[in-house]
């Protein structure tokens, strides 16, 4: 967890709930060549490990640090806001402009078009403006593809990089933490704080459909025939099922509908979670280096990360995939046995569809095999540690977390799906064509991540509705 | 000594466009050019004895009409051997659908009537939008912090135009301005030929696929564009690209402009941090009260200023404009007409059959490598007018995607090997036109720099995309025209509004450089 919000984390009193962050150290890239690139928390350290890689790297390191967080700065209070309609005339949607425009142009001319240049580039093009090692570079475009449908040389990937740094953990910008117990630790310390003020959570209900009576929907049947009315219903489904299951076409605007039915949402991305008999040993690592603990990467160029994305492109799963993955009990020993442990990869890419048909069971092996062959290369030996492998496709994605296509987003972060175009134009502030139905999923602004943001910004959209503003914290400061 | 108003770096067409405004403002000039004839990318020349061919640019799309106008250029001789011309689709089944008038305002061939409907509505909403940008291509970009005889009033009128367009216009056109060519076409089109040709325009001389984000700007800048008085539409001058710069040397020199050839540019003279003239290759001194570069950028800055007259963040943004080249430009003489199963040859003829044709072809390029597969556009001028080829004979000139400058393999080796994908692609298409060429040349990116001073083979001077266009091109701090050396002025396609055969950069250039004047 990096992107999860303090504010939400502090409005909610999540860690009085159970909720523990637990820092930790950065990780390693794992090259080829045998050698590795080592990752930590610290600028300092960083830029260290970067001068054994290339003296030059090291001293660029300052400046693209220094580029980034000014970017950054300029974004992250964006995340907490309703975005304006910009083809409104409404005072408020004229003052939240004019908010964005002010912000804007306290910037110098040189920091606004270095900003106008960074929300369009490819991370690709962004890093070699600093940097020229190639293993360096593959380290840092990690966050420009993570979660999307673009490679580290499609424009626009370097904003993704910015949405992934977004994040902090107790004020370190860009650090990433790990929840204890994983990151259900997240989802439960929220229910929790849910139940003490009043909320009730149903599990094992799935909705069939919103019920709309007189063009208001007042509330949802069950799976099971059940009908349950409300107020409101706010989805915190994909803007797809939502508008293309749950509710009739009928109901909708056709005009809304075929934007629902162009938004993109392509998945790109797989889950293999792998229980080991013991910790594996990585042939570069020398022995005690903390850099076990963190995130480990075996892809040592931003080239082979395109070359994944170019198989993800022509339909099938990358040959050489993309990893970022951890040992989390390494960290948390209560996740597994005594002994044992457990490694959570994450891979990319993975398309929704192979060559246009579903995945089969033999391709989902086959992925998984693609998996456990790449960290084997780096740890011999590995195959042997392995005593279970869960392989997650977007197929079981969408199969059993309710992902459309697998996409984690909930939808593609690209500018046409960004702001006031996410989910799509005229629908970007919670509200759906029909009344009473909201939006409040990752679909929404600002997009995905386990970060809480659209959740957030949904419920103040609709506190203001009812004439109760909220007193929810605004996004803190970027120092 | 001879002493000048300006001294214009490049013979190209923007070097020439603004010599031409800058010489109507009553301003006495001198053009340098390096090599032995002016025109830059804009070229005919003879490739086999008898058979000639349009250099580099073999098409007219962009040419902005204050230079044809503002010079008089139909006086001075520039006519046209065909307007308005049609493109072919080639399908290798020799099912090929025709794009007639403005941008495919008529399609002939087995089309759909859904594709149909959905093609009008949606060229019609391109075509708005691309009208839209349209006024941003004749002004110098305004800066956004404010700053003296800023054009923020220009681009706050933009702002209005667009509002008035209506709500869900207004609306689509946000959605529109920064994403993919490729998703926008396959919401709304299921022909495969339509939607390659589409894919194949908008990628054309740019390092990007059609599915890489922001790449319709690049179709609206095509679309935003005119030759011979039509919106987004094809002409051929009469004898082949290089009427247009000769018409534009007669025109400027009736004006009083002094043009010279064979000059080459050593460095700029710098006195007191402004530059005052000019020093050649040969030693030579020409003084003047300002230089203007229309050449690239990078050489510019890096070559003929030189580090030591700039400051660091300069140096390394220069260092940094991408400059990424990926075509070829293939030029055959056949002994008799080819066969493009049918096609009717006074056409441009492109072969980019799907949209995944295209990003195919451009996968290779990312890694240095050239496309297995390559997409083109076919010009056969000869099929249009006579003068090109022996009576008979015919003329193929081809740009041809994606062969990168930096060919991993050398272009050594490597320009046979690309030499023989693209022919056995063209074998696919016209059966047999192999056993009619008698000579055959291939420009790779690498002869197109040596050649014609495109830095990276990219004959923009700087790539196309958003993040190297408007406010930021060629790069932050200098996009309009201005450098920080006084005096010093840019006015190569590398600046706004970019290349194509167009003369825009150079006249916006010159109309700053007349404003800046004017203030001092």
């Amino acid at each position: 967890a990096s992107l999860f919000r303090p504010e939400i984390m502090r409005d909610l009193e999540l860690p009085r709930h159970g909720l523990q962050i637990l820092p930790y150290e950065g990780g390693a890239v794992f090259q080829q060549d045998g050698g590795y690139l080592a990752m930590h928390r610290d600028h300092d350290a960083n830029r260290r490990e970067f001068a054994r890689h290339s003296k030059r790297d090291a001293e660029a390191y300052d400046r693209y640090s220094r580029d980034v967080l000014r970017h950054c700065r300029f974004i992250r209070p964006l995340l907490m806001r309703t975005p304006p309609d910009p083809t409104s005339f409404r005072p408020r949607d004229i003052q939240e402009l004019m908010y964005i425009g002010r912000k804007f142009l306290d910037l110098s001319q040189t920091e606004m078009l270095d900003m106008f240049r960074f929300l369009t580039m490819s991370i690709s093009d962004f890093l070699d403006e600093y940097f020229e090692n190639p293993v360096l570079k593959a380290y840092l475009a990690v966050s420009g593809i993570i979660g999307t449908a673009l490679g580290p040389m499609s424009p626009g990937s370097a904003y993704v990089l910015l949405h992934h740094y977004m994040g902090d953990v107790d004020g370190n910008i860009g650090a990433w933490g790990y929840a204890r117990g994983g990151m259900g630790a997240i989802t439960k310390a929220m229910g929790l704080a849910l139940a003490e003020s009043g909320g009730e959570i149903r599990t094992g209900t799935g909705v069939e459909r919103v019920l709309v009576q007189g063009g208001r929907a007042v509330g949802v049947v069950l799976e099971t025939g059940e009908e349950i009315r409300a107020k409101r219903v706010i989805s915190n489904l994909d803007v797809k099922r939502t508008f293309l299951k749950c509710v009739n076409e009928s109901d909708l605007p056709s005009s809304f509908v075929k934007q629902v039915k162009n938004f993109k949402i392509r998945g790109s991305s797989g889950k293999v979670n792998i229980a080991l008999d013991g910790v594996p040993k990585f042939t570069a690592l020398p022995d005690g280096s903390p850099c076990i603990r963190g995130d480990l990467h075996f892809t040592d160029s931003i080239e082979r990360m395109e070359m994944a994305y170019d198989d993800w492109k022509a339909g099938r799963w990358s040959r050489d995939p993309f990893l970022d993955t951890m040992i989390p009990t390494l960290i948390d020993p209560t996740m597994t046995p005594p002994g044992k442990h457990f490694m959570s990869c994450f891979v990319q890419y993975c398309p929704p569809k192979i060559n246009g048909n579903d995945w089969s069971d033999a391709d989902r092996d086959a992925f998984g095999a693609a998996v456990i062959d790449q960290i084997t290369e780096y740890a011999p030996g590995f195959k042997d540690l392995v005593l279970h492998a869960e392989i997650r496709t977007p197929r079981e994605l969408e199969a059993e977390v309710g992902l459309t296509e697998g996409n984690i987003f909930q939808g593609e972060l690209t500018f046409d799906q960004l702001l006031f175009n996410r989910p799509v134009p005229g629908a970007a502030q919670y509200r759906s064509p029909i009344k009473d139905l909201w939006m409040c999923g990752s679909s929404t602004h600002p997009g995905g991540g386990v970060m809480g943001a659209p959740g957030r910004n949904a419920a103040a959209e609709i506190l203001r509705d009812i004439g109760k503003p909220s007193k929810m914290s605004d996004a803190y400061a970027v120092l | 000594m001879q002493s000048f108003d300006a001294i214009i770096i490049g013979g190209g067409t923007n070097g020439l466009a603004a010599a031409g405004r800058l010489a109507k403002s009553g301003r006495k000039l001198l053009v340098l050019e390096a090599s032995s004839i002016t025109g830059g990318g804009a070229q005919t020349h003879e490739f086999a004895p008898g058979f000639k061919t349009s250099s580099v640019a073999h098409l007219l799309n962009m040419f902005d009409p204050r230079v044809e106008q503002g010079l008089d250029l139909g006086r001075h001789g520039l006519a046209y051997a065909a307007t308005s011309i049609a493109t072919t689709a080639l399908s290798a089944s020799g099912d090929h659908l025709v794009l007639e008038g403005s941008y495919g305002e008529r399609v002939l061939g087995s089309f759909s009537n859904s594709d149909r409907a959905s093609w009008t509505a949606l060229r019609s909403k391109l075509l708005r939008f691309a009208a839209l940008l349209r006024p941003l291509k004749d002004m110098t970009p305004p800066q956004l912090a404010g700053g003296k005889q800023n054009d923020v009033m220009k681009l706050a009128r933009l702002g209005l135009n667009a509002r008035m367009m209506g709500r869900s216009d207004l609306r689509e056109f946000m959605r529109m301005i920064l994403i993919n060519v490729a998703d926008v076409l396959n919401d709304e089109i299921a022909d495969d030929r339509l939607k390659g040709v589409v894919a194949f325009d908008t990628v054309l001389g740019a390092h990007m696929g059609p599915r890489s984000p922001n790449s319709l700007l690049l179709l609206y800048n095509r679309l935003a564009s005119e030759a011979a008085g039509a919106t987004a539409s094809l002409a051929l001058p009469k004898g082949g690209m290089g009427s247009v710069p000769a018409s534009m040397f007669a025109a400027v020199r009736s004006l009083g402009v002094e043009i010279r050839t064979n000059a080459k540019v050593k460095s700029v003279l710098i006195e007191g941090d402004r530059a005052a003239g000019v020093i050649l290759q040969n030693g030579e001194q020409i003084r003047a009260r300002s230089v203007v570069s229309a050449i690239n950028p990078k050489t510019a800055f890096l070559d003929l200023i030189g580090p030591r007259h700039l400051d660091t963040e300069t140096v390394r943004r220069a260092r940094n404009v991408r400059m990424r080249g990926n075509a070829c430009k293939l030029h055959l003489a056949l002994r008799s007409a080819p066969d493009f199963k049918g096609a009717n040859l006074a056409t441009r003829l492109v072969i980019a059959p799907s949209i995944n044709s295209v990003e195919l072809a451009f996968n290779a390029a990312k890694y240095g490598a050239f496309s297995e597969h390559p997409v083109m556009e076919i010009m056969l001028p000869s099929a249009i007018e006579t003068g090109h080829a022996p009576s008979g004979q015919h003329v193929v000139s081809a740009i041809v995607q994606f062969a990168p400058y930096a060919l991993k393999q050398g272009w050594k080796t490597g320009r046979a090997a690309f030499l023989d994908r693209i022919l056995k692609t063209l074998e696919t298409y016209a059966p047999g036109i192999g056993a009619l060429v008698t000579h055959c040349e291939l420009l790779t990116p690498v002869d197109l720099e040596e050649r014609y001073g495109f830095i990276g083979g990219n004959w923009h001077h700087g790539e196309l995309a958003a993040e190297q266009m408007l406010f930021v091109r060629p790069m932050p701090g200098v996009a309009n025209y201005e450098t920080p050396i006084s005096g010093f002025y840019l006015a190569s396609a590398g600046s706004h509004p970019g290349g194509g055969i167009s003369g825009a950069a150079g006249w916006n250039a010159a109309e700053r450089i007349i404003q800046v004047e004017a203030r001092a």
